[in-house]
């Protein structure tokens, strides 16, 4: 199959931050409780101490990534105001409002299954792993939107190493918080909450898997997934869990949210393919916002040089 | 009254268009501009096509004839969104690629239905004049307009096709829309006897004449003699042959036996849908 390169536009202009979100600066999470991690193993060593996380504060020694596009960043006014986070509505335009007062500390991720440490890790300890980098990446819907978005991370594989898994664990499975006072969209019987989505192993530990805090270089606006998300810049953009608190190891392949929802539309895999249509609509373009006319969807959204070989001999029409 | 509400009445029906080419022209139509076209122009041809259906029954409830007058608009502006919505796709989304426009519409089912649902629209828009109405007689005029009822459920059903995973909206349209149709379908079901046919348009006549004021009925007579020929050239068929006879025998002065006939129906709110 011949794979074409990503055109990669040349553009000097990346667009300036723009101040848009009318959010109040608030504080949270000043008073880090101490029990919040519990087991005495792993990382917790390493937590530091409280920190105070301000909405839109800059994250400082982030360094660039070979794996940077250098196409036009979309606005960072349009990724933080067109989310589609159904924890908060379904209608894309509501997260920015709903979610300005959502509580991202103090926060802890449970890390369970198949792995030799078991434990409960406070997110600020998580994010403290590795350096800080900057990942231009394309990011598509599946709904045929794309934006391109500066996100700040590091590889998951660094946390997976980190807590060892167990040679028999084939998936990582990662859980959104379930909060309905929180979540008003969770109020509403749309989909199954918790959200769930998950990985192949081999996915998770690919260097292009971000786990990620992060965005135009400052700390996640709560509608595009505060406190940690992963994101897999070559899969629909579904794959990609927003406000992760549990992240299992299993030996068995996870049932993720949209493919119990509708499994002959989303699959497990969901990576980005323009010959295999959404039942509905056709997956071959997209529109990138911002742009007038439509461009052609990428196979796996560009990354195919990095990613292809991760699905050999796989029938990509069935592994949707 | 009517004369002066219906400019009213227009301009108010271009307001989401209004609303959008000023969010449009101020920047203000979100990260992605062209969807909310296409939602809003989609979500105001359902709108206005419930609107128009309503109109019959509204009209039938609350005894206001001079509703009718503004159901053309409401089925016109209908199709004014349709055909707005219509162009967002075939331009924003397929760039006028006819041959791609016609795979899709093969394809995928909720182009397809809501394609069929804009193609039927086309008909009744043309032979919405009077000239028209003229030209194909009453009833088959009304018989080719009864074509909105297919079109308004393929609308419904293409938004509920369309969504991802939340109906809730399709299905409140569609809850309006089976109330409208239910409606149509008793009131089918119960005209099929004669013998309720004649009764309602009996009190439907006599309750509308005695709501009139002595002034206005000479009026009322002229319209009904003018209804009366329509319906003998057949022309007409809006008004039933006996509520017309009726209405005219109670303004030549047999108001009393009028008031005997129209005494079922002032116990019975039911009555008053048909």
């Amino acid at each position: 199959m011949l794979i074409k390169k990503p055109a990669d536009i040349a553009s000097s202009e990346i667009t300036p931050k723009n101040v848009y979100l009318n959010r109040r600066n608030f504080l949270v999470g000043a008073a880090l409780a101490g029990a919040a991690v519990a087991a005495g193993v792993g990382l917790n060593e390493r937590r530091s101490p409280p920190v105070i996380v301000q909405a839109n504060a800059k994250i400082d020694g982030v360094q660039k990534s070979k794996f940077s596009t250098s196409e036009s960043v979309t606005p960072y006014k349009s990724v933080a105001n067109y989310n589609n986070y159904y924890e908060f509505s379904t209608d894309k335009y509501a997260p920015a409002g709903l979610a300005r007062d959502f509580k991202t500390r103090p926060w802890t991720v449970s890390i369970e299954g198949l792995v030799k440490k078991k434990q409960i890790l406070d997110v600020d300890s998580i994010i403290k792993l590795a350096a800080p980098e900057e990942r231009i990446y394309r990011h598509r819907c599946v709904e045929g939107w794309s934006i391109v978005v500066p996100w700040i991370g590091f590889p998951l594989s660094v946390l997976i190493n980190r807590v060892e898994p167990e040679t028999k664990a084939k998936f990582v499975k990662f859980t959104t918080i379930y909060d309905p006072k929180q979540m008003p969209g969770q109020r509403e019987s749309v989909l199954a909450w918790p959200y769930v989505e998950g990985l192949r192993m081999d996915e998770a530990m690919h260097p292009l898997a971000l786990l990620t805090f992060g965005m135009y270089g400052e700390i996640l606006p709560n509608q595009d997934g505060a406190p940690l998300r992963i994101v897999m810049p070559w899969k629909y953009g579904f794959k990609s869990a927003k406000a992760i608190v549990k992240i299992e190891f299993t030996e068995n392949q996870p049932i993720n949210t949209w493919n119990e929802a509708a499994p002959n539309e989303y699959g497990f895999y969901a990576n980005v393919n323009p010959n295999v249509d959404h039942p509905r609509w056709s997956q071959a373009n997209e529109r990138r916002l911002g742009d007038f006319l439509k461009r052609p969807t990428l196979i796996f959204n560009g990354y195919a040089d990095q990613v292809a070989s991760l699905y050999n001999g796989m029938d990509l029409r069935k592994y949707f | 009254m009517i004369r002066r509400l219906k400019p009213i009445v227009f301009l108010a029906s271009l307001a989401p268009l209004a609303r959008l080419a000023w969010k449009a022209y101020s920047g203000n139509l979100g990260a992605n501009p062209i969807e909310v076209i296409t939602h809003s122009t989609g979500d105001w041809t359902l709108i206005f096509l419930l609107v128009t259906l309503s109109v019959t029954p509204l009209r039938k409830l609350t005894d206001q004839l001079w509703l009718i007058r503004f159901r053309r608009m409401f089925g016109l502006f209908s199709f004014f969104y349709a055909t707005l919505h219509f162009l967002t796709y075939i331009w924003l989304d397929k760039f006028f690629d006819m041959h791609e426009m016609l795979v899709d519409i093969a394809k995928r089912k909720f182009i397809t239905v809501g394609f069929t649902g804009f193609v039927l629209l086309i008909p009744l828009a043309i032979t919405s004049t009077s000239g028209w109405i003229r030209r194909l007689g009453g009833r088959r005029w009304n018989r080719l307009h009864r074509l909105i009822y297919p079109a308004a459920i393929a609308g419904v059903i293409h938004y509920y096709w369309l969504v991802k995973a939340d109906v809730r909206k399709p299905l409140q349209y569609a809850a309006v829309l089976s109330l409208l149709l239910g409606y149509r379908l008793v009131i089918s079901v119960f005209r099929n006897s004669r013998q309720t046919t004649m009764q309602d348009s009996r009190a439907r006549a006599c309750k509308s004449l005695a709501s009139c004021p002595p002034s206005v009925r000479p009026a009322i007579s002229v319209t009904t003699s003018r209804i009366r020929g329509e319906m003998l050239a057949g022309t007409k068929s809006q008004v039933d042959p006996s509520e017309a006879e009726l209405i005219e025998c109670a303004l030549s002065g047999q108001e009393e036996e009028f008031r005997e006939l129209a005494r079922p129906c002032e116990h019975s709110w039911l009555l008053k849908l048909f």
